[in-house]
């Protein structure tokens, strides 16, 4: 465990924790452009959560202890989910502790936590929230699996940071897989996070919200912790789909401290662009019927295995 | 005579047979069966346990037992192998007597002696299944764990369904024993010695030899609850009392697991790396078929035996995996793969006890197993609700808790094995990890519908406002589950410690293959792959304890009780909620042609609409009915020949003796 390894550590933990909210902000703002409405500020995100933190929690008569608990271990993990992820340096002591399946793991812990939370109340929005929750998450996360299964079979290995050294110190050479994989996880990083066509971050319409329905029942510090954790959840998504595709500059053991110093600003590049073609894809689809999430999220499952046998026949 | 692991694990069996006859000594009284016995039989449990773990690592022991028929003694030997499965029979039944003691009623059926006498028997005989070492001794254990858990299952025998559904575990399990004893009879290979050490060393063409593996796995399937032969799972494990289901779902089905791991790799030699396709084939489609089933499910005991042939499927597919890789001469992944199956057996044992516990408990507290007339009960029951999450988040596969570590081992072994000789073999294997991945994400969702259809929300009746949470002693033997449950999670390097050296003796490798730090999971066969359980689990620890901390300190907001917000709505009632069935509706659509659907939709004009819904198992008409029939049909025909006139018997046998005598002369 070197001194450079811990500072790298530190540094991701606490910018993808205290960065999170803005990178959302952003996605907001490029969304406000593209369809010409006048933008929120990029520190939106910061001032809601500012909001809900100084109000009173009005908790539910029948909430259980689990639905006071549950949003702090869903923030809990996305915070040890972002630790794992290499989105600025590759030498991260604690990556030892968790690969990617580990990582795809605790996605799926939060992900549990967050549905048991919804139906605690009982109310006929938080159940069918949690219900669509899973309905999206059971085929979600195979599909992120097996995306991260084309990458680990490209690197020989499941650990995240050596997968992102892997495909930097490798000359560049075209991957058909990863192509189709990329694909495929972009479709996954749309449904888990909340986003059109599977659900919309801005509706509160019943019949279509998913994520907005599980947290309805929520107030105060708990809706912030969660809102938080949302965030963090795409920042998440985003780094991991960096560190399997485009993972070139970041800072590596023998980049040093420089390396670092530069993998920051190249970090936020890659958001602001990834940010913008989120917003892009949100702006061009629609939003689908919540019957037609499987069959989306099918394509993704599909397309991320199409892209493990055509690694497989073409060989790397 | 001096100290032998296999004498003192022979007492510990013995120990368990006195107690169940000591039942009998006062039949009728709870007190003495359930607060005496149970606790004993716990205390052998552990001590089984105990013996098994620290006699893992020593060399095999022999012993012949002056039992048994003239010239045909039965033989013994425990090696590790046993060792593990008797660990795990001895730690599971341990949590499961404890909770017992304080489960079992008076006036629930069978008389407490006799139960106490099945309950033992049951336990012995099947410590005696995993120390066999001929055929006539296993057989006798195998029959006799069969009979009394069939005992078991009918404690309520005054019930039909009860009665049908013990029949048919009956009649599989005697099917699967044929199963079971033609392909001893296969691998005695001409010496017509039965012991095991005389199959070891007999040598079978490659076409013999695949016919007693397929004899194996189909009778040892049928005991474990493969697709096709899982039909008895989900009707017995509703019927019997919870502490037998979970008896029978998280020990007994590994004592199969057991039968085909020693078959396979210990009897059998010229083993062949196709018939881990088989395996791995049907393990695939049972977890896909079980986990499917089991999101469907409106009993919640029904639901766990759907969830159990899911598991069953996991661990068949990690013995499939292992003989792709031995018979590829690949002993690293091989190993890999062995410890994965038996983490996962030794995983399921535990998670799969505490959940059917835990619905012992809501069943003793509301006499309700359907799950829609069931809700809100971590109100009333937070004991049980708090414990039987840890199993729920456990078999869900999530880390730090331990499904997660044997699906890491599993998927781990899938993804590296690219070096099989055989390049088709090496495309297909991905696509099982693919179902794999599925099959997990899937059992996800069932456990949360389970878990919240059951203790979250509102109550969906008004009976259940009067559930009273578990005795101490319940608890008590929830809480050794579940400790385990977190124990297995988070110290994986010290279990494995332990199953590498089966792994080792059964598949004859050399020592080694583990990374060498106490807290970090990093097997040499998945190449720079490493999972530390105890530091992710700290971190995301410290981080929700400090984001806890620091929120409340830093705004000091206070918390307000008020009636749910509900979107304003005023008239929220229990009836809003989704029920069991609307939970499971998403899946019902997504894989609708596996299901045979019945519904019975209401027309506009009906004065009381009903809304209808059943599935069933299409393989009860695809497979059962049509044998049923022809069982039927050749019954008949034969039938025939029984006139009740005793001229024409007197015919028969004349005819006998003729067509006899034309042979011989």
């Amino acid at each position: 465990m070197t001194t450079l390894g811990t500072a790298t550590q530190l540094l991701e933990l606490v910018c993808a924790t205290l960065a999170a909210p803005a990178f959302l902000g952003w996605v907001s703002q490029c969304r406000a452009w593209l369809q010409n409405r006048s933008a929120p500020s990029l520190l939106q995100p910061y001032l809601g959560l500012r909001k809900l933190f100084h109000k009173d929690v009005v908790l539910a008569e029948n909430a259980s202890p689990l639905f006071r608990v549950a949003p702090y271990v869903v923030f809990g993990t996305m915070v040890a989910a972002a630790a794992i992820i290499p989105s600025m340096g590759t030498g991260l002591p604690l990556s030892m502790a968790a690969d990617a399946i580990a990582l795809v793991g605790l996605l799926a812990t939060a992900r549990v936590f967050l549905s048991l939370a919804a139906m605690d109340i009982g109310t006929a929005f938080g159940t069918l929230g949690a219900r669509r929750e899973m309905m999206v998450g059971f085929l979600a996360e195979p599909a992120l699996l097996m995306v991260v299964f084309v990458a680990a079979m490209i690197s020989k290995t499941t650990s995240l940071p050596l997968i992102a050294e892997g495909l930097t110190t490798r000359a560049l050479a075209l991957h058909p897989s990863l192509a189709f994989t990329a694909v495929g996880f972009t479709m996954v990083l749309l449904a888990e996070n909340a986003r059109i066509p599977v659900d919309n971050p801005a509706t509160h319409l019943e019949l279509t919200m998913i994520h907005e329905a599980m947290l309805l029942e929520y107030s105060g510090r708990h809706l912030a912790m969660m809102e938080w954790a949302a965030a963090l959840k795409l920042l998440n998504y985003a780094c991991i789909g960096f560190a399997l595709f485009i993972p070139w500059g970041t800072s590596t053991e023998a980049s040093g401290p420089q390396g670092l110093l530069l993998a920051v600003p190249v970090l936020v590049a890659k958001l602001a662009v990834a940010g913008a073609g989120l917003a892009l894809i949100e702006t061009l689809s629609a939003k689908l019927r919540v019957f037609r999430a499987p069959e989306f999220l099918a394509t993704a499952f599909l397309l991320a295995v199409l892209g493990l046998l055509m690694h497989l026949l073409l060989g790397d | 005579m001096s100290f032998s692991y296999l004498n003192a694990c022979l007492t510990m069996l013995l120990a368990w047979g006195a107690i169940g006859v000591a039942g009998l000594l006062r039949p009728r009284s709870v007190e003495f069966a359930g607060r005496t016995l149970f606790p004993l039989g716990a205390a052998v449990g552990i001590a089984l346990a105990v013996l098994a773990l620290s006699g893992i690592a020593t060399p095999a022991e022999r012993a012949v037992l002056p039992l048994g028929l003239p010239g045909l003694p039965f033989h013994l030997r425990r090696d590790a192998l046993s060792c593990v499965f008797l660990a795990l029979l001895g730690g599971a039944s341990a949590g499961i007597s404890i909770f017992s003691t304080g489960y079992f009623r008076k006036g629930e059926g069978a008389l407490p002696g006799l139960l106490c006498l099945e309950y033992h028997c049951f336990l012995a005989s099947m410590g005696l299944v995993l120390l066999a070492d001929d055929a006539y001794a296993f057989m006798v254990a195998w029959e006799t764990m069969a009979l009394s858990s069939y005992f078991l299952v009918t404690t309520q025998h005054r019930i039909p369904e009860i009665r049908s559904a013990g029949f048919l575990y009956l009649l599989i399990a005697h099917v699967g024993a044929i199963g079971i004893l033609l392909s001893f009879g296969v691998m005695q290979g001409g010496t017509w010695q039965f012991t095991f050490d005389a199959m070891r060393a007999a040598h079978l063409s490659p076409g013999w030899a695949t016919i007693a593996f397929g004899l194996a796995l189909f009778g040892f399937g049928a005991k474990a609850g493969l697709v096709p032969m899982h039909v008895w799972l989900p009707e017995a494990h509703p019927a019997a009392p919870s502490p037998v289901s979970a008896l029978m779902s998280g020990v007994m089905l590994k004592t199969a697991v057991y039968g085909v791991l020693r078959v396979s790799f210990d009897l059998l030699d010229g083993l062949q790396w196709w018939w881990g396709l088989v395996a791995l084939g049907l393990g695939l489609v049972s977890a896909f078929y079980g986990v499917i089933f089991a999101a469907v499910q409106t009993d919640m005991k029904r639901l766990l035996a759907w969830s159990s042939i899911e598991n069953i499927g996991i661990v068949f597919t990690g013995v499939g995996l292992t003989i792709v890789f031995q018979g590829a001469g690949m002993g690293p992944l091989a190993a890999l793969a062995l410890v994965a199956t038996l983490y996962h057996c030794l995983n399921h044992a535990f998670m799969k006890s505490v959940l059917f516990l835990g619905t012992g408990c809501v069943l003793h507290a509301t006499g309700e197993r359907n799950l829609g007339r069931l809700g809100g009960l971590i109100h009333r029951m937070p004991w049980v609700a708090w414990l039987t999450l840890v199993g729920v988040l456990a078999i869900a596969g999530l880390p730090p808790l331990n499904g997660f570590v044997s699906e890491w081992l599993l998927l781990q072994a899938f993804l590296f094995a690219g070096d099989v000789p055989q390049t088709f073999v090496n495309m297909l294997l991905p696509v099982g990890a693919a179902v794999v991945a599925l099959c997990t994400a899937l059992a996800g969702y069932v456990m949360v519908k389970f878990f919240g259809v059951i203790f979250l929300g509102q109550p969906r009746e008004a009976g259940l406002a009067g559930a009273h949470d578990a005795g101490l002693v319940e608890r008590l033997g929830l809480l050794w589950l579940a400790a385990a449950c977190i124990g297995l999670g988070l110290f994986p390097v010290q279990v494995i410690g332990s199953l590498d050296v089966v792994a080792r003796e059964l598949l004859k490798l050399p020592a080694g293959g583990w990374g060498s730090e106490w807290w970090l999971l990093a097997p040499a066969a998945a190449r720079h792959a490493s999972y530390g359980p105890l530091a992710l689990f700290g971190v995301t620890l410290v981080v929700v304890v400090l984001a806890a901390l620091g929120v409340r300190g830093v705004y000091r907001r206070r918390v307000r009780r008020g009636p749910a917000w509900d979107c304003g709505f005023a008239r929220l009632d229990a009836r809003m909620q989704d029920t069991a069935e609307g939970f499971g509706q998403p899946i019902r659509h997504v894989f609708e042609p596996f299901f045979q659907m019945e519904r019975e939709l209401p027309t506009p004009f009906d004065a009381a609409p009903r809304y209808r819904v059943s599935v069933g198992d299409r393989l009860w008409t695809l497979l059962y009915l049509p044998l049923a029939a022809t069982v039927r049909w050749v019954a008949e025909q034969v039938a025939r020949l029984q006139q009740g006139r005793i001229a024409t018997y007197l015919l028969y046998s004349f005819v006998t003796l003729i067509a006899l005598l034309a042979l011989v002369l």
